[in-house]
């Protein structure tokens, strides 16, 4: 375990955290990627664009969330403070926003006029068209098959949005396959299409970008903590899919050494039966999809189908930056079962009246469990980082109930 | 002097073109790798490039996706890819072969292992799609095994990074010829033929063009300014669905030969 300095030095100029992260795309994306770096390395320290976004951020996101002292939920586990980072009261619902809020300046800035995206439970694909109407730019969001079935409300909120849906049909039909389409879509449009990657995956600049776009709500989070209690939490837990929303709450306690890390990846029906999404758990370094993270592959080298009740965590990879944490040992990442996430999400609807997503429901489970663990002045936030509201259907239908 | 620079070689003493057709290892049939291979032998392919299914191919069209998908489903794995070039090369020690794929089943096999077997079972080149210069240091262990490392250039390559790619292009340069996947779109061969002379006249290694060539005329346009032509995604539909070892080779064969005889033609 190599011993890390400052974690906020990563990545490097070649886009590597460590040994996970780089630049593995066909030759004809080098050179869009290397003009995306360009424009994003400029943009983001342009005081004008750092207050465009603000505003942005602001007044049409909503920010600052509130972070929320679930007292009745603490006190029904019996452990230590749970505090709710609240990204599910932004715009559109779901931390996705902050990302393409960001991503879709960067485009307007290098005169792009398409936007593509790929998305899994359509949460990124609903913010990515929301940006895309609210500029003016056309929008084409890629969608696995199995994931515009289980996930219709959004698949109809993009269209609404004035977004073009594009199913995918190619190999599991789902995010992964989605991100695959979005890619060939990216390498044959590059000259007027701007790809909108909704987590911290994907070749350089995009887990670096994606996080920095993300890192607010750990930065707000971290501020608040602090004020309201007068000092930073124990342990702060966020789900991890690709891993962007947690990424964003991490990024800014990386140096606190004192806080505990823990990422909640879906363990589905259980690690151990092989249908689950845990790729930092339960999968090994591998590329996939542009970068060098843990992956999901058989022996043979084949991306395995994941599964989870949460489209959003259906994913047989991570950002790097999550790979490399894990290797240097300042994260944990653990699986959360779908009965864990779903016991979950109605205890938090029960005691608190807040419906979380099925995504975020993991990272509630795994609060729970840490917050056991600690005495009852201790603190534990979590990322509450998407409302339940678009995973009503499937709940009713896992519970057999007909709506 | 390895295979494909012989190859090069001799082709450039006879005044030809190359014909670089690429199938994909498994498609339609595991059982009829190796006889397709020697038919593509016959319909006067000078070099084979033999396609790794792989899961996740983001640089490929529908067409050769779903070939990877029909071979993967049908257990295809790196290891029998290697196993067929070996039986290739029982009875022909100098078609070269080049495999073409994505990182990851390197990955998992492990490079230095997989530099091993592939020079055993009688391979010259590697194209890995999702490597890039760049990032080619984990490839080093093919190299020091003697593997020729097949590098892209496309239409959005720069020319400082052109001046790269060709300064460390090593069996042939494969120069993609429009942004896009493979199999899409129509060419455009006057935008295309500036940009290969001037590769051509920079690069050390024989310069291949490939994607959206589909035809005798298509290659024909091609071979009028390119070192070879390849041929990957027509070829690929045209052998779905054949049933038996003579249909695939019959199909590959009544491909084929136009092509070769256009490109002799010229």
């Amino acid at each position: 375990m190599t011993e890390i300095a400052d974690f906020n030095a990563y990545p490097d100029a070649q886009g590597r955290f460590g040994s996970f992260g780089g630049i593995y795309v066909a030759e004809t994306l080098m050179e869009p990627l290397a003009e995306l770096t360009a424009a994003y390395e400029k943009l983001r320290v342009d005081p004008d664009f750092i207050a465009e976004l603000d505003r942005d951020l602001k007044y049409y996101v909503g920010r600052p969330s509130p972070v929320y002292h679930a007292e009745r939920l603490s006190r029904h586990v019996g452990g230590a403070r749970i505090v709710l980072k609240r990204e599910d009261l932004n715009h559109t619902g779901a931390h996705k926003i902050n990302n393409t809020v960001g991503q879709a300046l960067v485009a307007r800035h290098m005169g792009k006029t398409r936007i593509i995206a790929e998305t899994g439970a359509g949460q990124h694909g609903v913010a990515s068209a929301t940006v895309a109407a609210r500029l003016g730019l056309k929008c084409v969001v890629y969608m696995g098959a199995v994931d515009i079935e289980r996930q219709k409300i959004n698949v109809y909120r993009m269209r609404l949005l004035g977004a073009e849906v594009v199913p995918v049909t190619s190999g599991s039909k789902t995010l992964k396959d989605a991100l695959n389409e979005a890619m060939r879509d990216w390498v044959t449009h590059v000259g007027d299409t701007f790809y909108i990657i909704g987590t911290v995956a994907g070749p350089h600049p995009y887990p670096q970008m994606v996080r920095d776009f993300n890192a607010i709500a750990g930065r707000e989070a971290r501020a608040q903590v602090l004020e309201q209690f007068g000092r930073l939490p124990d342990v702060i837990t966020a789900c991890v899919g690709g891993g962007s929303n947690a990424i964003g709450l991490f990024h800014a306690f990386l140096n606190d050494r004192d806080v505990r890390i823990v990422g909640a990846e879906a363990a589905g029906d259980g690690i151990d039966t092989g249908r689950h999404a845990a790729s930092l758990a339960a999968g090994k370094p591998g590329v996939l999809h542009g970068n060098r993270t843990y992956v999901l592959s058989d022996a043979n080298g084949q991306i395995m189908e994941t599964h989870s009740v949460s489209a959003g965590l259906d994913y047989p990879g991570v950002g790097p930056e999550h790979a490399f944490l894990k290797d240097a040992g300042r994260a944990e990442y653990v699986g959360i079962t779908d009965d864990e996430a779903l016991e979950a999400f109605h205890l938090l609807a029960r005691t608190e009246g807040i419906l979380p997503a099925l995504e975020s429901s993991h990272a509630i489970a795994q609060a729970i469990k840490l917050a056991r663990e600690l005495p009852k002045d201790g603190i534990v936030l979590v990322n509450l980082s998407g409302r339940g509201d678009k995973d009503v259907h499937t709940i009713a239908a896992r519970e057999g109930i007909e709506l | 002097m390895g295979r494909i620079e012989r190859r090069f070689a001799a082709l450039k003493a006879a005044g030809r073109t190359g014909l670089v057709p690429f199938v994909t290892a498994g498609d339609p049939s595991p059982d009829h790798v190796v006889p397709l291979m020697h038919a593509l032998v016959a319909a006067g392919a000078d070099v084979i490039e033999l396609g790794v299914p792989f899961s996740d191919p983001m640089a490929d069209g529908p067409v050769i996706q779903r070939a990877s998908e029909r071979a993967i489903a049908q257990g295809v794995s790196l290891t029998n890819v290697l196993a067929w070039v070996a039986a290739f090369r029982e009875t022909d020690a100098e078609t070269p072969v080049v495999l073409m794929g994505y990182l990851n089943p390197i990955e998992m096999h492990g490079y230095a292992e997989f530099a091993e077997e592939a020079v055993e079972s009688g391979v010259d080149g590697v194209l890995l799609v999702d490597c890039p210069l760049e990032e080619s240091h984990v490839l080093a262990p093919l190299r020091e095994a003697g593997l020729d490392q097949i590098l892209l250039a496309s239409p959005t390559t720069d020319e400082v990074r052109l001046g790269r790619l060709c300064e460390a292009a090593s069996g042939f340069l494969y120069y993609v010829s429009f942004a896009g996947i493979t199999g899409a779109a129509q060419l455009s061969t006057t935008d295309i033929a500036g940009r290969v002379a001037s590769i051509r006249s920079r690069s050390k290694a024989p310069v291949a063009v490939g994607f959206g060539v589909r035809d005798a005329a298509s290659a024909r346009a091609i071979g009028e300014f390119a070192d070879a032509v390849i041929i990957g995604s027509a070829l690929v539909q045209c052998l779905e669905g054949a049933t038996s070892a003579d249909d695939v080779a019959g199909r590959a064969k009544g491909f084929l030969a136009p092509i070769r005889a256009a490109l002799d033609a010229r």
